[in-house]
């Protein structure tokens, strides 16, 4: 079933990625097999999403409430108060937003699957599974890396829009805008070319925060110490794609949008 | 290693020394070696278990019993030498062959391997929606009400793994791997944490097991008792090879000191 062995070849870097794109494929080979389990589906979008409506909301609210604040007096200097609601608005959907909930993300969800199908594995839950006949790939990782893709883009969405409210909430402590005013000129500013993309960068933030937390907790050593090993390098590592799949969705808005 | 073989269940061709009569044996292996880093845990293993018979595997702590077992299940692969399932070389099968193959397995884990996140009934249930695809749901409370009782444990139905002692998971996870009625079973340690009482029972549930399923099963226990209930034949595995067999009487009587202090 294993590949031939590379890691006495290759540095552990290079077939530590040889094992994950060999788990994508695993991954997308089960996607489709008959036996889909919805209810896990459910069950871990209730425990992935909806169980960090709490963290992801308040770190919205808070992000539109500082950077309205801290924008407030340089904009003043400016005479150019009117336009801090677009500029929280653009700056937090586009930009901020996604990549501020993901990182969040990052560390919540992709620590915990980390650290629960590490220790699955440890306890020889997985195996259990396995030679049951059953398909641990199936039940475990599927679930959680579709609810993931699908929760993280939902959850930026929210917390985008509570940046708004606390955006108004910032500069409504100076008494600059009405609510009314301060919503449609935050709307106003923003085109779908802003929200589209952001919410299909999300989409991928999602998937590879699932599929790393997957890949380090189902591959993770045998020994308690090496369930901590796989939620810390789940964090590290989906921390650092959300990082690089940002630059490129940044570099690929920027060709499509003004070519 | 270079085993020619046609045809899998071509049984009467295949008469070799250590086959008994005329059965095939269900597991055959061949010189197994398995080595973790430069620790070589398994070095020359060999033995067959045949059709219907409770064989009772002995050794100390960490001769690699559990991963002799393992190897036959497919869950660790040998470096060398060959490890024959119903005829099949368990390393070459495909991944659908394989969990083919495992559905006529059970393998009760040395450490239960309970799901944690699952009540005691959805872990016993989960073999038979996953794997039997059965969908009947009052049929699965049947089974599984069952099986519990089986072990004496139907009160911790509805329990999480976390709320039960370390010897009612043992018997939990017996009862996981039974519910599926396997035609071969891998015990390690089924009896290891549990009260003499209550591993007499065990023992006598994996006797009946035998008789009723005709289960052909690999027992592997530091429990003396409960190995003379069980046993139709035992071996004694020691620095990487089984170094003796035969019944327990016989081996409670070898010449061997090593085999011989296992019975005191
Ligand atoms: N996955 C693994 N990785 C590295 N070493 C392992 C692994 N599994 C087992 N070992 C080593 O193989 C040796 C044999 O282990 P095994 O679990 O088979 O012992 P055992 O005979 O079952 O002992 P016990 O009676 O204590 O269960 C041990 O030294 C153990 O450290
Ligand atoms: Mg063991």
């Amino acid at each position: 079933m294993k590949a031939v062995s590379t890691t006495t070849i290759l540095p552990d870097w290079m077939s530590d990625i040889g094992d994950q794109v060999l788990f994508m494929g695993t991954f997308a080979r089960n996607i489709f097999k008959s036996g889909f389990e919805w209810n896990e589906l459910i069950r871990q979008c209730y425990i992935i999403g909806y169980k960090s409506i709490g963290l992801v909301g308040i770190t919205g609210f808070i992000l539109g409430f500082v950077m309205t604040l801290q924008s407030v007096p340089t904009m003043k200097e400016f005479g150019a108060v009117s336009f801090v609601p677009s500029m929280v608005a653009i700056s937090v959907i586009r930009e901020i937003g996604p990549v501020i909930i993901a990182l969040t993300c990052s560390g919540k969800i992709a620590s915990s699957i980390g650290a629960e199908l590490g220790s699955m594995k440890v306890t020889e839950q997985i195996d259990a599974m396995e030679v049951s006949g059953a398909n641990p790939i199936q039940y475990l990782v599927v679930t959680r890396i579709i609810a993931c893709t699908l929760m993280v883009p939902l959850l930026t969405l929210l917390a985008d829009f509570l940046a708004l409210g606390g955006g108004f909430l910032g500069s409504n402590i100076g008494g600059h805008f009405s609510l009314i005013l301060y919503f449609n000129k935050a709307f106003h500013s923003l085109a779908f070319t802003d929200l589209l993309p952001s919410v299909i960068k999300t989409i991928f933030f999602g998937f590879a925060i699932g599929f790393v937390g997957c890949y380090k907790g189902y591959n993770s050593g045998s020994g308690t110490e090496s369930v901590g090993v796989a939620a810390n390098s789940a964090v590290v590592s989906a921390s650092l794609w959300v990082i690089v799949l940002d630059a490129i969705a940044a570099q690929l808005t920027t060709i499509l949008a003004y070519n | 290693m270079a085993d020619e073989r046609p045809i899998p269940n071509d049984t009467n061709k295949r008469e070799t020394a250590d086959t008994k009569g005329d059965q095939e044996p269900v597991i055959k292996i061949e010189h197994l070696k398995k080595s973790f880093g430069s620790k070589e845990v398994l070095k020359d293993a060999s033995m067959v278990l045949h059709e219907g018979e409770n064989l009772v595997v002995l050794g100390r702590s960490g001769q690699g019993k559990s991963v002799a077992i393992k190897c036959i299940a497919g869950l660790l692969q040998q470096d060398e030498g060959t490890c024959n399932v119903y005829g099949q070389e368990v390393k070459d099968l495909s991944e659908t062959e394989l969990r083919e193959l495992r559905k006529k397995i059970g393998f009760l884990f040395q450490s239960a391997a309970l799901y944690d996140s699952m009540t005691v009934g959805e872990n016993l249930a989960f073999p038979l929606t996953r794997v039997l695809k059965m969908t009947d749901e009052s049929e699965i409370q049947k089974l599984v009400e069952e099986m519990l009782d089986n072990v004496g444990l139907k009160e911790a139905i509805d329990k999480m793994p976390s709320d039960l002692s370390g010897g009612m998971r043992k018997r939990i996870g017996l009862a996981r791997t039974l519910i599926m009625k396997p035609q071969i079973m891998l015990y390690d340690e089924p009896t290891t944490g549990l009260d003499p009482i209550t591993s007499k029972e065990i023992s006598q549930l994996i006797l009946d097991m035998q008789k009723k399923y005709k289960t052909s099963s690999i027992i592997i226990t530091h429990d003396m008792l409960c190995a003379k209930i069980t046993s139709d034949r035992m071996l004694v595995l020691n620095d990487g090879s089984f170094i003796a067999e035969g019944t327990y009487d016989e081996l409670e009587n070898s010449d061997n000191e090593l085999v011989r202090s296992f019975f005191k």
